[in-house]
């Protein structure tokens, strides 16, 4: 935490020391002169040196006046090759620390980001040097880390409200993935390439990527963005909290909370795993097949009798709900009013949800409370679905009685008319 | 039935001739035809009487209570088509109205008086007057619907 | 010694007599005779049609409480009739069945005359005042398909009326006249409605009145095998014995009419959206099957035609000489040819083939 600290003051002295308010008269009168940068390197032609010309016009910065000398520096006034020298302040391409620095000198100043985007924080750089990536390009000089560029591809910076952004929540994780499910890339730090393939099988991508949720989680929802959790969070394993609240709270006060604790579980990761975090479902639940209880307690003893009571109450409820439903859409498709007791059976959904969040306080008693409430839903609901069949029924009876009437009515007319032709 | 009666045995001609007798075909045909015209009439009779939900609930429904039953700061759930609708009178007297399904999971949300705002009890999730999802999983607002209030009626119907 | 009842009819009657002239009816019914032969049975299904008729008046007067004309309401007033009008399934099921069974009955009706030649002279224009009438059917079944403003009666009813705009030079006009538009809509839906709930009742009344009238003028026509056997052997009164046969046939309809209401009640399905893509297995009312399917028969192009408008041609150049048919199908003295009812046979053999293959043929091979 104090090396933390440390880093940022040594970055924040780095930014304070040019002046920015001069930086901005430089971008407005930029933006008059004729940009000498633009015009050589777009005739020329390797595609490094000219590529930026033409991506460079669709970026953030490029549509609020600055050019290319505000990060590269130079004079793009001088002819040739005199605009390149190092003693006009020319950098060339920023490199490892060079980045922050270059990026930091306007993205860490408040006064200045306020005239752009007031909204923006400013602790990027201060929160990258608490992360994994910042701690080794910093203390160990490994300049493979991804840096603000990584994410942020120089010359084509989009906000991540743009979709074409590789900022924009739907593609983070390939942007991230670009390096992370690098095997070879990885080979040095030891670590996993398979979480990009992993996370691509989770709910949460589903929500994102084929329910077009932007709000669903990505990597930099429990990683962090620039820093190495996100903002107010002190580690990764507490950020399904955030948005999974209810269940975080049953979580914190369960006796889990504590054992896990104790046993350096991780808490919602030992049941849900991690990336590949999958739609849940009742049968996690318990002690059968596909029940995650089981991987630490024995069916038949202690918490896996608990287990075993809370999944039998919650199935209950399912059976008793799927039976209801299927009655009332069976005599809602006969023609049967039954808006009623439908309308009045989505409480039982909503009592079913419930007992499954409750399931987190590991607790058969206040499963049961939630299930009870809902059984008495259910309970109703069927009754008025078996009331409604029964009133079918009465409807082909009353049919039967009537069709009984017309036969009687062609039976008596055939004898009249028989009646008729006998006395002619 | 063109055909000339044929000679029967005298008790069953007896019988034939009871069961043909015209008194008798006529009360069964009179019979009969009085119950056709009640089978006819009472359904008719019956479609025409108005049903309890007095017209298609489809774009707007009349709600079971009047403008005053709403305090200020509290909320009903009411009926619309057969999905669930929620109706709130803000603390500044104003009547608004949303889907109550959370845009979540589909529980039924319920404004919760010390929050001043909606809430749904399932994933916690927190929608604030204007049904913007606030907090929590929800991942879009709730579908907001028009309020009129025509005399004592309150009229809510899905916006255009 | 007269039943008091009885005694009570005779005055109200005798009441009316002196006021209308019920004696002239009487009359008319006393003398109405309709000969008995083996042909007899068709006699009956102009009476069945009628029957199904009023009865379509009936229910679709009783629809019309509940139902409203515009694409925003028409599907939710319906799915509102279904589920929480009392009685509302049996009454739109008894109109969706009638119109149905309608239409059955004129078909057999029609080819029943064609094949017994009772077009012949006089009965020409009994015979044109039928054709029409049948044309008013065809029009009402097609118009009444989309009034609900479902999937499937909406992209039918696109497909349907797309074919018009094959007819030279006013094809496009007749289309966006019919259409209301460009497209079909709720412009569509309202003009569908016009037509199907006042324009056709009205004609069809007044046509159905002059058919009544030419029918009721010319009497029963026999058929000419029964007369070149020596004419019918018997007549029966028509009133009552005729009447109350009639009577029977149409219990025992409205017998099965309840049934399939009850049992096979007129579903609804998803509500018509303008933009989504069409459903597979669209199909036209079965009365309309057999033109639906040799249309997807016909090559592109026929000569220097186009395919479908060779075939629209075809199906109207039949028409024309269907209403046409007294006047090609003379009767000439007792020799007569039996090339045209060969040519009848030929048409029902037509539609009963392609009907069928349009239920069995795969749609996408």
């Amino acid at each position: 935490m104090i090396r933390r600290v440390d880093w940022s003051g040594l970055l924040v002295a780095v930014v304070i020391a040019v002046p920015s308010g001069a930086l901005r008269a430089q971008a407005a009168a930029d933006s008059a002169a004729p940009d000498m940068c633009a015009s050589c390197h777009a005739s020329l032609p390797m595609e490094r040196l000219a590529g930026p010309v033409t991506l460079f016009a669709d970026d953030i910065h490029a549509h609020q006046g600055f050019g290319c000398v505000d990060c590269h520096g130079g004079d793009p006034t001088a002819p040739g090759f005199a605009s390149m020298d190092p003693r006009r302040g020319f950098v060339g391409r920023p490199v490892g620390r060079q980045v922050l620095q270059v990026c930091g000198r306007c993205h860490s100043d408040a006064g200045f980001m306020r005239q752009y985007n007031p909204g923006l924080r400013v602790d990027q750089v201060v929160e990258y040097s608490s992360s994994v990536h910042g701690q080794r390009l910093m203390g160990q000089g490994d300049t493979a880390v991804a840096t603000c560029v990584s994410c942020h591809p120089a010359h084509q910076i989009r906000p991540p409200s743009d979709s074409r952004s590789s900022v924009a929540p739907e593609n983070v994780a390939t942007t991230c993935g670009a390096c992370h499910a690098d095997t070879v890339r990885m080979q040095p730090y030891g670590i996993p390439t398979n979480q990009l393939e992993r996370y691509q099988e989770s709910a949460h991508w589903e929500a994102l990527s084929a329910l077009g949720d932007r709000s669903a989680p990505t990597c930099n929802d429990c990683h962090g963005n620039h820093g190495a959790a996100p903002p107010g969070v002190g580690w990764v394993g507490n950020v399904c909290g955030q948005c999974h609240s209810v269940m975080a709270d049953y979580f914190a006060t369960s006796r889990h909370a504590q054992v896990f604790t104790a046993m350096g579980i991780p808490g919602c990761a030992a049941c849900h795993g991690n990336h590949a975090i999958a739609r849940t479902n009742d049968t996690l639940l318990g002690v059968g097949d596909g029940a995650v209880c089981v991987r630490c307690h024995v069916a038949g003893a202690g918490g896996g009798l608990v287990a075993a009571s809370m999944r039998q109450a919650i199935d209950s409820l399912h059976a008793s709900f799927m039976l209801a439903d299927s009655l009332l859409q069976t005599a809602e498709q006969a023609g049967m009013e039954v808006s009623q007791p439908q309308f009045d059976l989505e409480n039982a959904q909503t009592a079913l949800l419930q007992a499954r969040t409750a399931v987190h306080t590991f607790v058969h008693d206040s499963v049961q409370r939630h299930v009870d409430e809902g059984l008495e839903v259910t309970a109703s609901a069927i009754t008025r679905g078996h009331g409604a069949l029964d009133d079918l029924r009465f409807r082909r009876v009353g049919l039967g009685v009537s069709t009984g009437v017309i036969v009687l009515l062609i039976g008596s007319l055939v004898l009249r008319i028989w009646q008729l032709e006998r006395a002619s | 039935m063109s055909d000339a009666p044929r000679p029967r045995s005298g008790t069953r001609r007896g019988f034939l001739d009871w069961l043909l007798s015209r008194t008798l075909t006529t009360w069964i045909l009179s019979t009969s035809l009085g119950g056709l015209i009640v089978a006819v009439i009472y359904p008719v009779g019956r479609y025409l009487m108005p049903p309890a939900s007095g017209e298609s609930a489809a774009s707007s429904v009349t709600l079971p209570y009047t403008p005053d039953e709403l305090a200020p700061n509290s909320a009903k759930i009411f009926k619309f088509g057969n999905r669930p609708g929620i109706i709130v009178r803000t603390a500044t007297g104003e009547l608004r109205a949303f889907s109550a399904a959370c845009t979540h999971l589909g529980c039924i949300v319920q404004l919760r008086e010390d929050l001043g705002h909606f809430w749904c009890a399932c994933h916690n999730g927190h929608f604030d007057l204007n049904g913007v999802n606030i907090q929590g999983p929800p991942p879009r607002p709730l579908d907001a619907f028009e309020v009129n209030v025509r005399g004592d009626q309150i009229v809510v119907s899905k916006g255009a | 010694m007269m039943h008091p009842m009885r005694r009570t009819l005779t005055t109200v009657w005798e009441w009316l007599d002196d006021r209308i002239g019920l004696a002239a009816f009487q009359a008319i019914a006393k003398k109405k005779e309709v000969p008995v032969h083996r042909h007899t049975l068709w006699y009956y299904l102009g009476g069945m049609t009628l029957f199904l008729f009023i009865v379509q008046l009936g229910t679709g007067a009783l629809l019309l409480i509940y139902y409203r004309p515009s694409a925003e309401e028409a599907y939710e007033s319906i799915q509102f009739l279904m589920a929480e009008v009392q009685f509302g399934w049996l009454i739109r099921s008894i109109h969706h069945w009638a119109a149905n069974l309608m239409i059955l009955a004129l078909f057999l009706h029609m080819f029943s005359v064609l094949l017994l030649k009772a077009f012949w002279k006089p009965r020409e224009l009994t015979w044109i005042s039928g054709f029409f009438l049948f044309g008013l059917s065809l029009t009402f079944g097609f118009t009444g398909y989309l009034l609900p403003w479902n999937e499937l009666a909406y992209f039918a009813t696109r497909v349907g009326t797309q074919i018009i705009a094959v007819v030279p030079v006013v094809g496009e006009t007749m289309l966006r006249v019919l259409r209301g538009g460009d497209d079909v809509t709720g412009a569509t839906l309202t003009r569908f409605y016009a037509i199907h709930v006042a324009l056709l009742p009205a004609t069809a009344l007044v046509m159905l009145g002059l058919h009544l009238f030419l029918v009721q003028r010319h009497g029963m026509s026999v058929p000419p095998s029964v007369e070149d056997a020596g004419g019918p052997k018997r007549v029966m009164p028509f009133f009552p014995n005729f009447l109350l046969r009639d009577l029977v046939g149409w219990l025992t309809a409205l017998a099965i009419l309840a049934a399939l209401a009850a049992y096979l009640p007129a579903e609804l399905g998803a509500k018509a959206d303008p933009f989504a893509s069409a459903p597979a297995g669209i199909k036209p009312e079965w009365y309309f099957m057999f033109m639906f399917q040799s249309l997807k028969y016909l090559p592109a192009h026929i000569l220097w035609f186009e395919g479908e408008v060779v075939g629209i041609l075809a199906f109207a150049a039949g028409g024309v000489y269907l209403l046409l048919i007294p006047f090609i199908d003379r009767h000439t003295g007792r020799e007569h040819t039996r090339l045209f009812t060969w040519i009848t046979i030929g048409i029902i053999a037509f539609i009963i083939v392609l009907t069928y293959l349009g239920y069995t043929a795969n749609p996408t091979a």
